[in-house]
């Protein structure tokens, strides 16, 4: 009886499902090879975007850090026999708020010198007796910025031992800095992304090894090389699309976690170091977009690859039937 | 450039008929089915398929012309991702064709060699005779003109080999030329038939 029962399960197993299923796809669908593949090109795609996201935002901070610090100009006069410290700060502040390009001009007045100066001299000081240099803060408008050389020639006829800081050297320093290290990142970029393309070819290739087989048979059957490369760059754009997909996704979300992470520790001393280094810690529109572009790239590259690859092989069989030809 | 495998030879093969191309192993039998199949191409020497000479076929008129050949290889080549049925219907799917517009067409053939319980199998399941008669099938699902067959009776059991010789003589009655390499003495005894006999690179063709 139990022989009977078994008989037409082994049947079954050994003439498979009666019920028609979907045609399987041309191309083998589950490989060791395959999965491989879409692990490797997330992990890449995933260091490209880190990289990328770095570059914007060393680049957004080196920007903010050429405005903040063009933003402002001082004016210095330092104390000497005779001057009437309180009338020369009065004058430069007029002559500078003269000059167009000029939104305000501000005398830091004594109580905030002594404080400029309490971490050196300690409190309590009494600044009347010290022969101190008083500042005049110069906010300046930075999209039209008021003609220094005019404004410090103005200054130097009438007010005596005055000097004006338009801050040029530290900003020509900081330019040159920020453009040094953005170029620096962009080389690391270009590295990151020539290194990301090399291994999703290398490791396309690798996973289209196995499918040589496969190429042979379509070919042999008749099937047109249009036809070939079509199948499997369908299927490798896909494999393409998911690890490019997973691997920018995490990217993302690390660039979200910053972000969250450097608003809910505004105005802590960890996060004010970071900003005054790095800004905001938010990687921009530019970022997001470069994120795509990279996805983008990184499966049309393995489609491409596939492509080739599959061409290569079908020249191959046709080297092989032509090498007289 | 390696040695001359095959040197003065000079045959036709008319539509319709059938023949047995015999030799020992290495003789070159396996090559000749290649240059016929046009997978292959002669050092020098012409080749002429369907009344076009083969050094005038450009390489995108290939495919067309293939699908006028069935080849059946020593080693099957079917997919192994794929069932008996899906195997044998690639030539017809690769052409473009609606699943449905072919679907009887293919469950007929693999009855007609006996697979017709196997159709959703996978050919690691199959047996090395049941392999040979998808391969079989896959060659013949497109009517072929000229049929192309490397030792097809070569892993299968002397009853096997006679139902597949059958198989052919059939299929030659229907209009399909047929070339069978084959070593095999016994097989071709079994059958009034042209032979064609490959020996150290030469061919002597026996009507």
């Amino acid at each position: 009886m139990s022989t009977t029962d078994q008989t037409p399960a082994v049947q079954r197993t050994g003439s498979g499902a009666k019920t028609w299923r979907r045609p399987a796809s041309i191309v083998p669908q589950r490989s060791v090879a395959g999965h491989a593949l879409v692990i490797v090109i997330a992990i890449m795609t995933f260091l490209s975007c880190l990289t990328l996201g770095a570059v914007t935002l060393v680049r957004d901070t080196a920007s903010v850090w050429q405005t903040q610090i063009a933003r402002e100009a001082t004016i210095q006069i330092k104390p000497g026999d005779g001057i009437d410290m309180n009338a020369a700060l009065a004058q430069a502040q007029a002559i500078a708020a003269g000059f167009g390009g000029v939104r305000s001009a501000t005398i830091i007045d004594s109580a905030a010198t002594a404080r400029l100066l309490e971490p050196w001299l300690g409190a309590g000081l009494n600044i009347e007796e010290l022969p101190v240099p008083r500042l005049v803060i110069v906010t300046i408008d930075e999209r039209a910025p008021p003609d220094f050389a005019a404004m410090r020639q103005a200054l130097q006829a009438s007010v005596p031992n005055v000097s004006l800081d338009d801050h040029r050297n530290w900003v020509d320093r900081l330019i040159s800095m920020a453009h040094t290290t953005v170029m620096i990142g962009i080389a690391i970029l270009i590295l990151m992304l020539a290194a990301t393309v090399m291994t999703v070819v290398f490791a396309t290739r690798g996973a289209m090894a196995g499918n040589g087989p496969v190429i042979e048979v379509l070919h042999f059957v008749g099937a047109e090389s249009q036809f070939i490369a079509a199948e499997f760059r369908r299927h490798f754009l896909w494999i393409g699309l998911k690890g490019a997909a997973a691997g920018s996704l995490a990217a993302i979300i690390v660039f979200v976690v910053f972000a969250w992470w450097s608003s809910r520790n505004l105005a802590t001393p960890q996060a004010d170091q970071a900003t005054a280094l790095f800004g905001n810690f938010v990687i921009g529109t530019t970022g997001y977009v470069g994120v795509l572009f990279i996805m983008a790239l990184v499966a049309g590259l393995t489609a491409a690859t596939t492509h080739f690859t599959v061409v290569s092989r079908l020249n191959g069989i046709d080297i092989g039937r032509t090498d007289h030809d | 450039m390696g040695p001359e495998i095959l040197r003065d030879i000079s045959f036709h093969i008319p539509r319709g008929s059938f023949q047995f191309l015999c030799g020992p192993s290495g003789a070159g039998k396996t090559t000749l089915l290649r240059l016929l199949f046009l997978s292959l191409a002669p050092t020098r020497g012409l080749i002429t398929v369907f009344g076009k000479d083969r050094t005038q076929i450009l390489r995108a008129e290939l495919p067309l012309i293939r699908r006028k050949i069935g080849i059946v290889f020593q080693d099957f080549r079917l997919l192994d991702h794929m069932t008996t049925y899906e195997n044998v219907a690639l030539p017809l799917r690769v052409r473009g064709r609606e699943e449905a517009s072919y679907r009887n067409d293919v469950v007929e053939l693999l009855k007609w060699v006996g697979l017709g319980d196997r159709l959703h199998v996978l050919p690691p399941v199959l047996s090395g005779g049941e392999k040979q008669r998808a391969a079989i099938a896959r060659a013949l699902i497109e009517q072929p003109e000229i049929l192309l067959a490397d030792e097809p009776t070569g892993n299968v059991d002397p009853t096997l080999a006679r139902r597949l010789l059958r198989l052919f003589i059939e299929l030659n009655r229907s209009g399909t030329a047929v070339v069978i390499a084959t070593h095999d003495l016994h097989l071709m005894d079994q059958v009034e038939a042209r032979r064609m006999v490959l020996a150290e690179g030469r061919l002597d063709v026996h009507d």
